[in-house]
Order: structure tokens, then C-alpha cells, then sequence
């Protein structure tokens, strides 16, 4: 590993001065991602200033019914939060879907937002990427691309998102709360990651030296119609080949209101509100879920290795829905998908 | 702010940490790993480095009760946290349940993975999500065994985790060894 400054911030404003002076520096919390990166070369800060002293370590209910977590809960706290178990089973089924326990332990809400992709090609600091190297072209195009994009991808970079969390937050309309040396803002959870276009090298909306500080999930809804169903090339521990979080809501035998959103198959968890819109007033059916994942997965297009992922992604929305109306979420740890 | 300003080159770093019970201060480039620090620095050297990626889990610890992938965690990070590798949950005459429950069901062949395992193992009944062997399992993806001695540490696993539960039957809970 390439050698490196340290700071330890002990306010939110010495942090974000540390880093916003310095083009070099970055934020580091957990480090499950960034330090692997920075061993393999990809990253290569010039300094990181340690957050993890900051008081960002709460979770506190907001005025509107809902909750506000603290971007350094670790993602192990998250899941298995009384609260969280209780009013937003979907987050906790999509965080204790990822990773390890040891990693889950160690990383935090905000770094979950920011880990990068797994595309081989990134983490192979010899290959051309345009994401780790701006202009330098994309090695996945024409190569091995199990676990690439099949919607919103470009002819810079197939990257796919690899959070499980982030897409249980799309699902839910989670908000960002986040804060840097021009102050504090808000970002709504579909406006915060970005399609790679002709910049990959973004993956998120950030500026440089912008702090996630919370994220806040809106008044709990969708009781136990709700599940997350991820599918990979392992039973455990493996990134999504594809994976769904669903929810809905019933009134009587008719769907209220839907929400889907996919992971493993684009830059940003992938979310069409014209797709859960075609559920309401429907009665749950296969038939209906297939119109909605028809919508969901609207111009998909595979690289040849990963054509498969579209029609199992059709088949996973059907799926996930179906559990979720049924109100029988996918279990993590009995991976029998009924 | 502590300690380097911006843009100098980078300087060792002051650090104080417990590690199995006994209290280190060091002087640390920021570089290093706490899996290097146990390792090199203070010769600890039955966590493991493996993939050194966070993907095998033979270097896992407890660092202030929680397991954790030590190659993945910045020494200089780890400022007052207290450290427990498998050299401080027991001893050769006074094995830690897990240990033992782990030589009953010859839980390993080659061994190189049975520090990491047995400190993960006991993490995760610390934590208290596992109740049977099939999250126990899933629970414990996070440790790769190249030898699949699999079947042996579930049981080694569940047995300690029953002895946890119930200690009237003969195994010494885990918090007395702890």
C-alpha cells in the first residue's frame, strides 16, 4: 500500500476542511472498501482524515414518523435495530443479504452509499477503465461481463453498483443528509448515485469534500408485504447477479401502491416509478408483477455474457412481488426461495 | 487536528491499544494494517494473513468485542480500542470453550484458518443471532476454509453455542473464559 497522511477529525468541520482543501484526501470510517482499493492501487489518496470520531453514531426518530440514522451505525447495528427489525424489515433483510458478519461489523451507513464497484476491470489497476482512469476506455465492453449493467449503462463504463442496502433505501424513498464547506443539503436517495454517462469516474453526486451525515427513511409503511430477494453465483457472501426489493401495500385484495427496485444490474439501484404505478388497483398476480418487471427492465440490453440477468431479473421482480404480497419475505439465511 | 498537516509528507502516527488485555503505545506509518501490526510489531502471529482482501476471514479479531477483518483496519484507526486475538481467549491448559469444542469435532485439517474461524465463532455468539446450524452457517460466510472442514465447525460451532446456553451440561460458558 502506497504511503499516506493522517488526520483525526474530532468535529464534522475540521473534516470536511481537511478534505475540501486537499484534493488528495478523502474521508475514511469503516475502510472495508477504500483500504482493499488502496492495496490494490486503485485508490491512491494522498491523505484521509478518520471521521470516525464524529458524533454520527445515533439513530433518532424524526417529528414525521420516521427515522434518522447516523452515517457511522455500523451496517450489523442497522440491521438488527429493534426499530429497524420492526418498521423497515425490508432494510434489514437487504443489509443481512450483503457482505460478512465481520464486515458488516466494521462498515458504516454512509461508507455503504459510497462503496464502488466490483467490476474486475476497475480493481485491475493494469487494465484501461474509465472509471478508475478518466479517457483511458472501458475493458469490460467485449469482455468478461457476468456482473455487469443491463439498464442505464454507457459506451464509457458497465459498472454496476454492488450495495445490497442501497437498494432496500431506493425501495423505501430514503432521503440523504449531507454536509460540506458550502453548508448542508438534502438529496432525495434516486438523486444521489448517477448513471455513468460520459463521466463513470462519478458515482455518486457528491463534491469534493461533501460528508454523508445521516440517512432518514420517510414514516414506515408496507407492514410485512415487503421482501428482498437477491440472487448470486454462491448462497452467501457473494455480490447480486441480480436482487429485488419489493414492497406493497394492500387495500382489501388490491395493490395500493408498489415499489420495486433492482440491484447488480446498473450504475445506481434501479427504480421506474411508471412500473410500480402499472401495480395500483391491480390484484396480485403473476401476470400483474410481469407487466410491472416488463416496465422495470424497459430497454435492457445485455453484453452477451449477462443476457441471461435480464430475464432473470424478470423473473425475480415476479418473484419478490408475489413474497410480498403474500407477505412472506425471503429469508437470508434459509436461502430456499419459495 | 492531529497530526500532520496537509500536503507534508506523511509521519508515523502515535497509538495506544489494548491487545489481549495488555496496553501497547506505538509509533505507526498509516499504513499499516492492524493484521500487520499484530503480526509484525508484536509478533502475535496467530491471526493469519490470507487474501489480505477482507474475502478469507483468516485474520479476524475481536476488536472491542465485535469480530472484524484485522487486514482491512488501519492501525492508526484503532486509538483506544481493545484488541483480542486467538492468543488471548485461552491458553494451552486452560482452553476457551470454543477451542475445545473445535478439537472434540476436528474442526480443521491444515489449521490456517482455525484462529480466524474461532474468533469469528466467538464474535457471532457474542453477538446472539445464531440459533442452529443453519444461521450459524450463514453467519459464518465470512470464513473460508480451503481444507471444507465445514461440516466439522457448524457442529464444533453449535456445541459451543448449546454449552453457551446451558452450561449445567458440563462445558464452562464462554464469559467465564472470556
Amino acid at each position: 500500500m502506497i504511503n499516506f497522511g493522517y488526520t483525526r477529525a474530532a468535529t464534522i468541520g475540521e473534516a470536511i476542511q481537511a478534505v475540501a482543501g486537499d484534493p488528495q484526501a478523502r474521508f475514511i470510517a469503516g475502510g472495508t472498501n477504500l483500504v482493499d482499493l488502496m492495496k490494490y492501487g486503485v485508490e491512491r489518496p494522498g491523505r484521509l482524515v478518520d471521521i470516525t470520531r464524529l458524533p454520527l453514531k445515533h439513530m433518532e426518530d424524526t417529528p414525521g414518523g420516521g427515522l434518522k440514522i447516523g452515517a457511522l451505525v455500523p451496517n450489523s447495528d442497522l440491521a438488527y435495530d429493534a426499530r429497524v427489525e420492526r418498521d423497515y424489515p425490508l432494510l434489514s433483510s437487504a443489509i443481512l443479504a450483503g457482505a460478512s458478519a465481520q464486515l458488516r461489523n466494521a462498515a458504516t451507513t454512509g461508507g455503504n452509499l459510497l462503496q464502488r464497484t466490483r467490476c474486475y476491470y476497475f480493481y485491475d489497476a493494469a487494465a484501461p477503465c474509465n472509471k478508475r482512469e478518466p479517457g483511458s476506455g472501458c475493458s469490460a465492453i467485449g469482455g468478461v461481463t457476468r456482473v455487469h449493467a443491463i439498464l442505464g449503462a454507457s459506451s464509457s463504463c458497465i459498472a454496476t453498483h454492488p450495495s445490497d442496502m442501497c437498494v432496500a433505501l431506493a425501495a423505501l424513498g430514503a432521503t440523504v443528509h449531507v454536509e460540506g464547506p458550502d453548508g448542508a443539503r438534502t438529496v432525495a436517495f434516486e438523486d444521489f448515485h448517477r448513471l455513468p454517462g460520459d463521466a463513470p469516474e462519478k458515482d455518486n453526486t457528491l463534491a469534493h469534500g461533501e460528508m454523508v451525515t445521516a440517512i432518514e427513511l420517510p414514516a414506515p409503511r408496507f407492514g410485512s408485504n415487503h421482501s428482498y430477494l437477491k440472487l448470486r453465483d454462491r448462497l452467501s457472501y457473494a455480490f447480486a447477479l441480480v436482487s429485488v426489493a419489493a414492497a406493497v401495500e394492500l387495500d382489501g385484495d388490491r395493490i395500493a401502491e408498489a415499489r420495486v427496485a433492482l440491484g447488480g444490474v446498473a450504475h445506481k439501484p434501479w427504480r421506474v416509478p411508471e412500473a410500480e404505478a402499472l401495480l395500483k388497483g391491480e390484484t396480485p398476480s403473476p401476470d400483474a408483477f410481469g407487466k410491472a418487471a416488463d416496465r422495470l427492465l424497459e430497454g435492457a440490453v445485455g453484453q452477451g455474457e449477462n443476457d441471461f440477468k435480464i430475464e432473470l431479473a424478470r423473473r425475480a421482480v415476479i418473484r419478490a412481488l408475489s413474497q410480498a404480497a403474500a407477505g412472506t419475505p425471503q429469508v437470508q439465511s434459509n436461502k430456499i426461495v419459495n | 487536528m492531529s497530526p500532520a498537516q496537509s500536503g507534508s509528507a506523511p509521519e508515523p502516527v502515535s497509538v495506544t491499544l489494548s491487545v489481549n488485555g495488555q496496553t501497547h503505545t506505538l509509533s505507526l506509518e498509516p499504513s499499516v494494517t492492524l493484521l500487520d501490526l499484530l503480526r509484525e510489531r508484536l509478533h502475535l502471529t496467530g491471526s493469519k494473513k490470507g487474501c489480505d482482501q477482507g474475502q478469507c476471514g483468516a485474520c479476524t479479531v475481536l476488536v472491542d468485542g465485535r469480530r472484524v477483518n484485522s487486514c482491512l483496519q488501519l492501525a492508526v484507526m484503532k486509538d483506544g480500542a481493545e484488541i483480542t486475538t486467538i492468543e488471548g481467549l485461552g491458553t494451552p491448559d486452560r482452553l476457551h470453550p470454543m477451542q475445545a469444542a473445535f478439537i472434540a469435532h476436528d474442526a480443521f485439517q491444515c489449521g490456517y484458518c482455525t484462529p480466524g474461524q474461532i474468533c469469528s465463532a466467538v464474535g457471532m455468539l457474542g453477538e446472539g443471532h445464531a440459533h442452529g446450524p443453519e444461521e450459524i452457517r450463514e453467519l459464518m460466510s465470512g470464513n473460508l476454509c480451503r481444507c471444507g472442514a465445514y461440516t466439522n465447525i457448524v457442529d464444533a460451532i453449535e456445541d459451543a453455542r448449546r454449552g453457551r446456553e446451558a452450561p449445567t451440561l458440563g462445558t464452562p460458558s464462554l464469559e467465564a473464559a472470556e
